[in-house]
């Protein structure tokens, strides 16, 4: 999230696409129910289902699952045909002005540069057009025909109100009437918030998905206001976290990326990330990665890590090819390329793709080891549970070893939510049985790693060997100490250009402004640097003092970066530093300092007539309507089907979906037509659960216990399946069995002039646990991700059902 | 924990004595229903099986959201879905939490023969004390909404409390604690329509033009109320009666039978007296005997 | 039972008995359905070990008392069926009511009176079941609506008024007209009880040489009436 939990309530135009707040989110829905009982907010959903969040909104529209950016593209088509955008905002805080190099081009569904062979785009001509200090050239009059405004004016042109209701079946007067709403914030003083979630991720274009409502958001004035800012409402109440930390297999602390196979030298490594202004004065926080880096390697490898050995750069591994995800590694699974998977915290035989590929991937393991509190599917995937689970023990020879964890209610530490809070959480009740925390199994298997190495050597020990572990408790640290050790500290005295100590030795540290490149810091993770200082812990404040009653309590647990609340808050303010808002200003320059009730986006001291762009994580500082390189399939976003789809991409049937998507052969094989399976089908949970966990919850059991799918009336009557019927659901991975909910709140889509049926598909249920036995949604998924995250496209493929009767236990 | 809480008793079934009532300065309480907020999430369902100590069965799907599929001994609230299309086809989902309404005129208490196994509190919460219960089922009958259960193991009523228990503590009810978007409020009765007031010109406002408040006069008001948006027709949220009133039959049952059937049967076997006391016994005479002989001996006489 | 000599039989044994399994259900049935139907009277579920037996056991005896009174019905059917005589009866009630038997119409084995009580029962029974079976809430719930049930228990109660006044009707008579509880413990009466009261039945036993309590019509009805002594 941009924005907070809170903040939600300023909102003008609440828009829900690509989530289903009520129910994935129960909690946080109430500041949309506050916004439109104390601020006459308006609740707009757009689902393919009649949601429970639909069941509060103002205004529905039904949409065929894929087709988001057809529909958003039509929004900003609109918004600049009617001219309802917020010009000085615009002007001033996004790259609409920016001129694009000469060479860059799209035609017939790509953009330049694309390679056949490979899937994949060279992005250089995706750029601007430099001048001679290597600055972006521009022209705010918005008169060169190669302005992002103009390009993105043509880009959007064939995405007219006729083709978003042929795309994405919506009707025309539902479809208009929504574009209306969301113009009508494009006033400085209203807001409209975008509340999103798998709903938008999930897709083979999710990234892109939530590009196209940022570009809306930008062009409307949404961003860094109150009440605005593209919401992002995480899945797992620690998810956040997880990507803040950076468990992805590219990825390091504070999104940092780890170094590829091209960057064998630091100094090579540290040239690509350099941070270059492309407008005269940015500043980014990109500008200390050097510092942020220094300061992880300090923390991992402490003395070890020197000057002299490029601080132990050369122990970090270095990335070979692109990512390796769950889509890969299980592909590298199956194919016999992994052979041992320690699974700590996940359940891939619910959660990944194609779920009978990751039951054939697992039992060629030689082992497996998974650390859960639960008696999770992916931990008994070898065993026979009947239809639900057809394996057979006798031929599978993994190796299984159940550790079982804690849970987090049995543990002190922390969790960082949607809104970027670290917030801290004490331990409740001991765990029952043998269960052990996390960090006591983590380390006494690094324990005994590091003491085969140390006995045995190997190929490479020394990141092992040389790795930092001075903590009290060896045997399992305490989660202060590991915070404190994220947050970071001075490993010698800091002294500042006087000379004078501003930090003593082993003192933590205030903020990440406070990191140095020469050894002298420490930090596992820098933008959570200042959670733990001096002052205590931050994460455990419980301050809910709001100055403003505007949903801002900066004294209530800690916000990353800096307790910053909200992100590019310095965009809530004119050019001259006035809130847009009068009414919910955040910070307003006064003269001589931002103040408000947030922590600014930069230096309180910079002033407006600087003209240092708000988006400092960009070497523009602007908002970008044109994504230069960073996507993978296109500086604009563009409406690609999906991977399995019932319909021709009218746009350009020759590029039907994404074309710079990364899919295995195997996984392409393994496609269905629309000729075997005619029906549109998307996966989602229902408020009752969380994922699989809460099945092994009694009263979860009891509020929804056993698997169905939803279905609309129609189809229904057509294929005669009766209300609570069995029936049996089938793509070309793998069928379901289970009962049928024959429901009003799904209406057969109008798309391209022909009827299509969507089929919602609830993903809770499993063999193990209280609830009833379920084959699991998963097993129809197709495997294939997004271009840029390869979060799996669990959103849209294709289906057939049939009536049948129950199965056979 | 009888004791001091009947001093706060207003009613009290199968009691032909008023029942203590020196805490006649009690606040009447209520709970507003916001039907226009609730999102269906269940929460408050959970916190009643929660605060309760109530677990129903693990049930199977249905056919619909509404889990477990009915109010049963074990599940005291439960949120019923119901997908409804206006005249123009404009479909609604509409989400109610079903329950007691603690009824100001409650049919249950009306019907129950066991003195003390229903109370009214001051507060106006109406309450099964289960040691008085003697499992007829007679509150069913009584009830107009059909709320209360009948345990089959234990031969007890059961329903919601409305948590007496923690409204006797200063607390609200766990259902109301639970509830995320705050469509379920607590407070005293007056205070719950005033606040209903202002959300019925929201949604009117939002072009509910049938929006009001649902607080039927024919069981007196309720002591649980719904804001919703077609109050002109409250069966379409899954069958909340139009006109709740406590059933004529049951009215004639528990109202004039009573007086009329014990005057009758006293009248009988006063009449019986009386007429002993007037007429006397019919006893047999000597001369029966006689004439009977005589009958019977005719017979032997004759051949 | 042996009879003193030169009396005789009203009730056989089986008769005897049948009645006063009948008679103990209803006084059971009485008491513990009073203690549900009023307050004042709930006291009288104590009689039962409370108000949880009281609901348990009281539908459980209406069965019983159901199969008996069918019982009774199998065995007094024929000698309650209505005659002309009954209405001239009727007619001189006010005599019966002073016991006054000069100008009264002699009466069969039964009167009007008698009659009337036990069609009455024959009716109520019946429905006091049936109403009964729909409010027997831990079995027969799920079957009726609970608006039937709502009817059913109005005209559960509405019988049972009617079947105790009529059984109060029945008592008073029992203990009014003297030698009819005789005749209903030890089976017999005088025949100076039957002239008086049943005059018409005396003859009929004269006329066939019957002790009682149905004239001899043949070897059968001989052999019955020897095994009902």
């Amino acid at each position: 999230m941009t924005n907070t939990w809170q903040d939600i309530k300023n909102a003008n135009v609440v828009l829900v696409m690509g989530g289903n707040a009520a129910e994935a989110h129960p909690c946080g829905f109430k500041w949309v129910i506050e916004a439109k009982i104390e601020n006459g907010a308006k609740l707009v959903v757009v689902d393919p289902r009649f949601t429970r969040t639909a069941s509060v909104a103002d205004v529905y529209a039904p949409i065929r699952p894929g087709t988001d950016i057809a529909f958003l593209s039509g929004v900003i088509r609109y918004l600049l045909e009617k001219d309802r955008i917020q010009h000085e905002y615009v002007r001033a805080f996004t790259n609409a002005g920016l001129i694009v190099k000469e060479g860059f081009g799209f035609e017939d569904g790509l953009f330049t540069g694309y390679k056949e062979d490979t899937h994949s785009y060279d992005r250089s001509s995706w750029d601007y057009e430099l001048d001679e200090n290597g600055f972006a050239k521009a022209d705010n009059t918005w008169q060169h025909p190669r302005c992002v405004m103009n390009l993105m004016r043509k880009h959007v042109d064939r995405y007219t109100p006729e083709m978003v209701s042929r795309i994405c079946g919506t009707p025309q007067d539902k479809y208009l009437q929504i574009c209306e709403l969301i113009a009508s914030t494009s006033a400085p003083e209203k807001a409209l918030t975008s509340l999103f979630a798998l709903g938008w991720t999930q897709h083979s274009v999710g990234a892109q998905n939530i590009r196209t409502m940022a570009m809306v958001q930008l062009l409307l004035g949404n961003i860094g206001v109150a009440g605005g800012g593209m919401n992002a409402l995480r899945g797992h109440s620690n998810i956040q976290g997880l990507t803040d930390i950076g468990l992805l297999s590219n990825a390091m602390p504070g999104y940092m990326t780890l170094a590829t196979d091209n960057e064998p030298s630091f100094e090579t490594y540290m040239k690509t990330r350099l941070f270059k202004p492309l407008l005269p004065g940015q500043t980014s926080y990109w500008q200390n990665y050097r510092k942020f880096f220094v300061s992880f390697q300090k923390a991992l490898y402490g003395g070890a890590a020197r000057a002299d050995n490029d601080w132990a750069y050369d122990w970090l591994p270095k990335v070979d090819k692109g990512l390796y995800d769950i889509i890969r590694a299980f592909d590298m699974m199956a194919n016999g390329e992994i052979n041992g998977y320690i699974c700590q915290g996940f359940n891939p035989m619910q959660a990944f793709p194609d779920r009978g590929k990751i039951r054939k991937a697992l039992g060629k393991l030689k082992f497996l080891v998974v650390m859960d509190p639960l008696d999770t599917e992916t931990s008994r995937f070898w065993e026979d549970f009947g239809p639900q689970n057809p394996s057979d023990p006798a031929s599978i020879q993994t190796e299984v070893f159940q550790l079982p964890t804690t849970c987090f209610a049995e543990e002190n530490g922390t969790l960082v939510n949607s809104a970027r809070w670290l917030q801290w959480h004490w331990k409740a009740a001991d765990a029952p049985g043998e269960a052990q925390t996390d960090i006591w199994i983590m380390s006494g298997i690094y324990h005994r790693m590091r003491e085969m190495y140390r006995k045995d050597g190997g190929a490479f020990p020394d990141p092992i060997l040389n790795l930092s572990w001075n903590y009290t408790k060896p045997a399992e640290p305490d989660p202060e100490e590991l915070a404190k050790e994220m947050n970071g500290r001075a490993l010698t005295d800091l002294k500042d250009a006087t000379g004078a100590v501003t930090v003593h030795a082993g003192r933590l540290l205030d903020g990440f402004a406070q990191l140095r490149d020469d050894g002298t810091t420490a930090s596992g993770c820098w933008i959570f640097t200042g959670s733990f200082t001096e002052m205590g812990n931050q994460m455990a404040r419980r301050d809910a003092t709001d100055p403003r009653e505007q949903g801002i309590a900066p004294n209530w647990a800690w916000s990353w970066p800096a307790n910053r609340r909200i992100l590019y808050n310095r965009a809530s303010a004119d050019v001259a530093g006035k809130a847009w808002n009068p009414q919910k200003p955040i910070i307003e320059w006064n003269g001589s300092l931002w103040t408000g009730i947030d922590v600014p986006d930069y230096a309180p001291t910079i002033k407006p007539s600087d003209s240092i762009g708000p988006f400092i994580m960009n070497a523009e500082g602007m908002g970008r309507l044109f994504a230069r390189d960073q996507m993978a399939e296109g500086p604009f976003p563009e409406h690609y089907e999906p991977f399995e789809s019932p319909s021709e991409n009218v746009l350009h049937p020759k590029v039907k979906s994404n074309p710079a998507a990364r899919v295995f052969a195997s996984d392409r094989a393994a496609f269905g037509n629309a000729t075997d399976f005619p029906y549109v089908a998307t996966t989602y949970r229902l408020t009752e659960h969380f994922h699989y966990w809460t099945k092994h919850a009694l009263i979860n059991a009891v509020l929804q216990p056993e698997e169905f799918i939803e279905i609309g009336e129609v189809l229904a009557k057509e294929k005669g399946i009766e209300q609570g019927g069995w029936v049996r659901l089938s793509s070309k991975r793998g069928v379901i069995v289970c009962k049928a909910y024959v429901t009003k709140r799904i209406k057969p889509l109008l798309v391209d002039g022909k009827p299509t049926h969507v089929i919602g598909v609830p993903i809770h249920w499993g063999f193990t646990g209280q609830a009833r036995k379920g084959y699991g949604a998963n097993t129809l998924t197709p495997s294939v991700g997004d271009a840029n995250t390869q979060t799996p496209e669990f959103k849209a493929f294709l289906v057939n059902i049939e009536k049948t009767s129950a199965p056979v236990a | 924990m009888a004791d001091l809480q009947s001093q706060d008793y207003i009613r009290r079934s199968a009691s032909t004595m008023t029942p203590p009532s020196i805490r006649n300065h009690e606040q009447e309480v209520a709970k507003l229903i916001d039907v226009s907020r609730c999102i269906g999430c269940k929460a408050c369902q959970s916190a009643c099986m929660e605060w309760n100590n109530l677990r129903p069965e693990i049930g199977h799907f249905e056919g619909s959201y509404d889990n477990p599929h009915d109010l049963d001994p074990s599940t005291w609230t439960l949120m019923r879905f119901t997908e409804w299309e206006d005249e123009e086809g404009n479909l609604e989902w509409l989400i109610r939490k079903d329950g007691c309404m603690h009824c100001e005129d409650p049919g249950c208490l009306k019907a129950c023969p066991a003195p003390g196994a229903i109370v009214q509190y001051a507060n106006g919460i109406v309450d099964f004390i289960s040691e008085n219960c003697i499992g007829c089922g007679y509150c069913v009958k009584g009830c107009p909404f059909n709320i209360p259960r009948i345990n089959p193991v234990d031969h007890k009523s059961y329903k919601c409390t409305l948590c007496s228990d923690r409204v006797g503590v200063g607390l609200e009810p766990a259902c109301v604690k639970a509830c995320p978007t705050g469509a379920i409020m607590f407070g005293s009765k007056s205070d719950m329509t005033v606040w209903a007031g202002e959300r019925i010109e929201e949604l009117k406002s939002r072009g509910f033009s049938n929006a009001g408040l649902y607080d039927p006069p024919g069981v007196s008001g309720t002591h649980v109320m719904y804001v919703l948006h077609h109050a002109d027709r409250p069966s379409i949220y899954a069958g909340l009666p139009d006109r709740p009133q406590i059933s004529g039959f049951v009215g004639a049952w528990k109202g004039i039978l009573k007086p009329v059937a014990l005057a009758g049967i006293a009248f009988t076997a006063v009449a019986g007296f009386f007429h002993w006391v007037v007429a006397g016994p019919n006893e047999v005479q000597p001369e029966d005997e006689a004439e009977a002989r005589h009958l019977l001996h005719k017979g032997d006489d004759a051949p | 039972m042996t009879h003193p000599k030169g009396t005789l039989t009203r009730n056989t044994t089986a008769a005897r008995i049948n009645h006063w399994i009948t008679g103990g259900c209803f006084v059971l049935l009485v008491l513990s359905g009073l203690s549900m139907f009023h307050p004042m009277l709930f006291f009288l579920s104590e009689l039962f070990g409370g108000g949880q037996w009281a609901r348990a056991i009281h539908p459980w005896i209406g069965t019983v008392l159901l199969v008996s009174y069918a019982g009774l019905i199998v065995q007094f059917w024929r000698d309650n069926l209505w005659s002309r005589d009954d209405i001239a009866w009727m007619r001189a009630i006010h005599r019966v009511l002073v016991n006054e038997e000069e100008g009264v119409p002699e009466v069969p084995r039964f009167n009007a009176g008698q009659k009337f009580v036990f069609w009455s029962m024959a009716l109520l029974v019946p429905v006091l079941f049936l109403t009964g079976l729909a409010i027997w809430e831990i079995y027969f719930f799920p079957y009726t609506s609970i608006e039937t049930q709502r009817i059913a228990v109005l005209i559960h109660s509405l019988a049972a008024i009617a079947a105790i006044i009529v059984w109060i009707v029945h008592v008073y008579a029992a203990l009014w007209v003297k030698g009819s509880i005789r005749a209903m413990t030890q089976g017999y009466v005088t025949p100076g009880w039957a002239w008086r009261h049943h005059r018409k039945w005396l003859r009929s036993l004269a006329a066939s040489g019957s002790p009682g309590p149905r004239p001899r019509s043949g070897d059968n009805a001989a052999a019955r009436s020897r095994k009902g002594r």
